[in-house]
């Protein structure tokens, strides 16, 4: 996804006057100035409280969810394509968002399509925040030729649009879990590993690293213990902004066919289902779980936003 | 700059044998493609028959070799489905897809540069806060289910626009066109402002961006005092300034547009080469698939080499970095 930085923030919020008093400053640590300055804008506030409703939901869908959708013996054909607050044949539940063609009920399937689509895209976020950022520490620390070879990768892949690669990749591949997520993991390190390697090139050329090469530290401990966690604001912005689009692009896989397999229905697959219906005015079966992946994008991206603010010392409030 | 072209040509180069290995051996080596192509009902013999005229009891560094030759000669296998050859049915929908593609860049200038001209010139009032916030939206909507609520919505319910199809055609030197019917109209408008929206988006941020930068400039501040009239400020001082960063980065989404109508011409039934990949996908049609691959991916080798090219013209300290790098 492209998003153009604005070069004006909208909101500048006025220096802070109190912060010299000496009271004041003992209680400041950095994670306590961190959340006063995430929570200082409305937004971001409540985009972090669905965020974590969300992960809530698919951490806990199978206790969460007031049916089992994959359950044989709990979903019944009879109750097929019921319109949302309708009870079941039998009288005993309500489907508040309506069932699907077999019989499921919408919103259970949404919570554990939540579940498979969050898993799918944080897992490969997390991968290729390894691989990624490894790649761009080496590249940065070791300079020359091997610097100007991973970045010359680095250009060709990202010249190319992320959904083009995935679809190379899974055309070969085929269907499957592990397949889609070393399908986004190849589309995303680049990303990473560009962001860590212009961080740590800037963060090279500063005392501390000198200082700890004249005491002779090993060039792991270096790049792990004093070149990484230096690294790590903008790589927490990247990452969040990478996740969201992570988890649109399984969608837009798995709703192409391209993803996931039945057996593991993401939202994606199941806004694909429920398209056929659509002409028949049936909306409920692709809309609601539409609107839980626009709910899960639209929160981690403006999370990943104020982050960015919040993080980004050029910006300073 | 002949040693910058070159090296941007073998670069290229490499780049189109690098993604063939890719792609050869992606699709024929993890698969097995005998088990698609042989009936259940033959005899043994006639499997090792139809395995040798294909190739496939070579190994496998020989079978590229062969694909490569072939693929050099711009033959790149036959459909295994409509038993033609891949390249001609790929060149047959491509029409379609650029089609596509370009109205949906016109649409995404004429949307989007007026409202991010306005939201950069108003920045405070309401209307372009609220065109800001539907620019986010833009960019974080899926664009697959934004496409279906357009079919509920202007199809469906409504029943104002067509949903599916190319309609009527019109030839333009040999080549079908829907954009001069009113009915081809009609089935264009949908998909081509769903694969536009993103890009509007993006129109809108660099236009108000560009907008605002543009406004604080002496030579505005001098037109104005000149006397002249804010149309004309705007359409010949701002607007021209601002259509450099717009038009480069619209040239380069060009591609994306390209990859990205795979989805909208499946949501649409759009017959274009997308359409034709998933299709080719869902009947593991490999030939399709490689040809599909392999010419999207010089297609886009192309265009990024003629992008460095220009930037290399427009910008000589680009080319002098890569000399010395």
């Amino acid at each position: 996804m492209t998003t153009v930085t604005d070069p004006t923030p909208a909101e500048t919020l006025p220096a802070d006057l109190d912060a010299g008093t000496e009271e004041q400053a003992a209680r400041q640590t950095p994670f306590r100035r961190f959340c006063r300055d995430f929570f200082a804008s409305p937004v971001a506030t409540v985009a972090f409280v669905v965020l974590c409703l969300v992960l809530f939901i698919a951490l806990f869908a199978p206790w969460v969810s007031p049916t089992d959708p994959y359950d044989l013996a709990v979903v019944d054909v009879m109750d097929n394509r019921l319109p949302p607050g309708s009870t079941s044949f039998d009288g005993s539940i309500t489907y508040w968002l309506g069932t699907d063609g077999a019989g499921r009920d919408v919103l259970s399937a949404i919570f554990y399509g939540l579940r498979t689509s969050l898993f799918v895209g944080v897992a490969s976020g997390l991968i290729a925040l390894l691989i990624g950022s490894s790649i761009g520490l080496a590249s940065a620390y070791y300079g020359g030729r091997v610097d100007s070879f991973i970045m010359r990768v680095v250009d060709i892949q990202l010249s190319f649009p992320a959904i083009l690669v995935a679809l190379i990749l899974l055309a070969a591949l085929g269907q499957g879990v592990e397949k889609i997520i070393l399908a986004l993991v190849v589309v995303q390190w680049a990303y990473y590993a560009r962001t860590v390697r212009g961080t740590a090139l800037v963060e090279r050329g500063k005392e501390y690293v000198e200082a700890a090469a004249c005491l002779a530290l090993p060039p792991r401990r270096i790049l792990f213990r004093h070149l990484l966690p230096n690294c790590l604001p903008p790589l927490i912005v990247v990452g969040t902004v990478q996740t969201a689009s992570a988890i649109a692009l399984e969608a837009t896989l798995s709703f192409l066919g391209l993803g996931l397999p039945i057996t593991e229905p993401s939202l994606g697959l199941l806004i694909a289902n429920g398209f056929q219906y659509m002409m028949s005015l049936q909306y409920w079966i692709s809309v609601f779980p539409g609107v839980a992946l626009l709910i899960t994008i639209v929160s981690i991206n403006l999370v990943g936003d104020q982050l960015r603010d919040v993080l980004n010392p050029r910006l300073e409030r | 700059m002949s040693v910058f072209i070159i090296r941007r040509l073998l670069q290229s180069l490499l780049v189109v044998f690098v993604m063939s290995l890719l792609v050869f051996f992606g699709v024929n080596v993890v698969g097995d493609p005998v088990d698609m192509l042989v009936n259940p009902e033959m005899s043994q013999a006639d499997i090792e028959a139809t395995v040798r005229a294909l190739g496939l009891d070579r190994p496998i560094h020989e079978q590229y070799w062969h694909f490569l030759s072939n693929a050099l000669q711009a033959d790149l296998g036959r459909s295994f489905i409509f038993g033609e050859p891949a390249l001609k049915l790929i060149l047959q929908r491509m029409p379609a897809t650029l089609e596509l593609a370009f109205v949906s860049l016109v649409l995404s200038v004429v949307i989007g540069l007026p409202l991010g001209v306005y939201a950069g010139l108003k920045p405070e009032s309401r209307v372009s806060r609220t065109i800001m916030a539907g620019s986010i939206l833009g960019f974080s909507l899926p664009t697959f289910w934004v496409g279906l609520m357009f079919i509920m919505i202007f199809a469906v319910v409504l029943g104002w626009l067509p949903s599916t199809g190319r309609g009527e055609t019109v030839e333009v030197l040999g080549v079908g066109v829907s954009f001069l019917t009113l009915d081809g109209l009609s089935h264009l408008l949908l998909p081509a402002f769903n694969l536009a929206l993103t890009n509007i988006s993006l129109v809108i941020r660099l236009s108000r961006a560009g907008t605002r930068e543009v406004a604080q400039q002496d030579y505005v501040k001098f037109a104005r005092a000149k006397g002249l009239s804010s149309r004309r400020i705007i359409f010949v001082h701002v607007l021209k300034n601002i259509m450099i960063p717009v038009v480069t980065v619209l040239g380069l989404e060009f591609g994306g547009l390209i990859a990205f109508s795979v989805v909208t011409e499946t949501i649409f039934a759009w017959p274009g080469m997308g359409k034709l990949l998933i299709d080719s996908v869902q009947n593991l049609d490999r030939p399709v698939i490689v040809a599909y691959l392999m010419i999207t991916v010089l297609f886009f080798i192309v265009i990024n080499l003629v992008v460095d090219l220009l930037y290399s013209l427009l910008d000589p300290r680009v080319r002098l970095q890569d000399v010395k790098a």
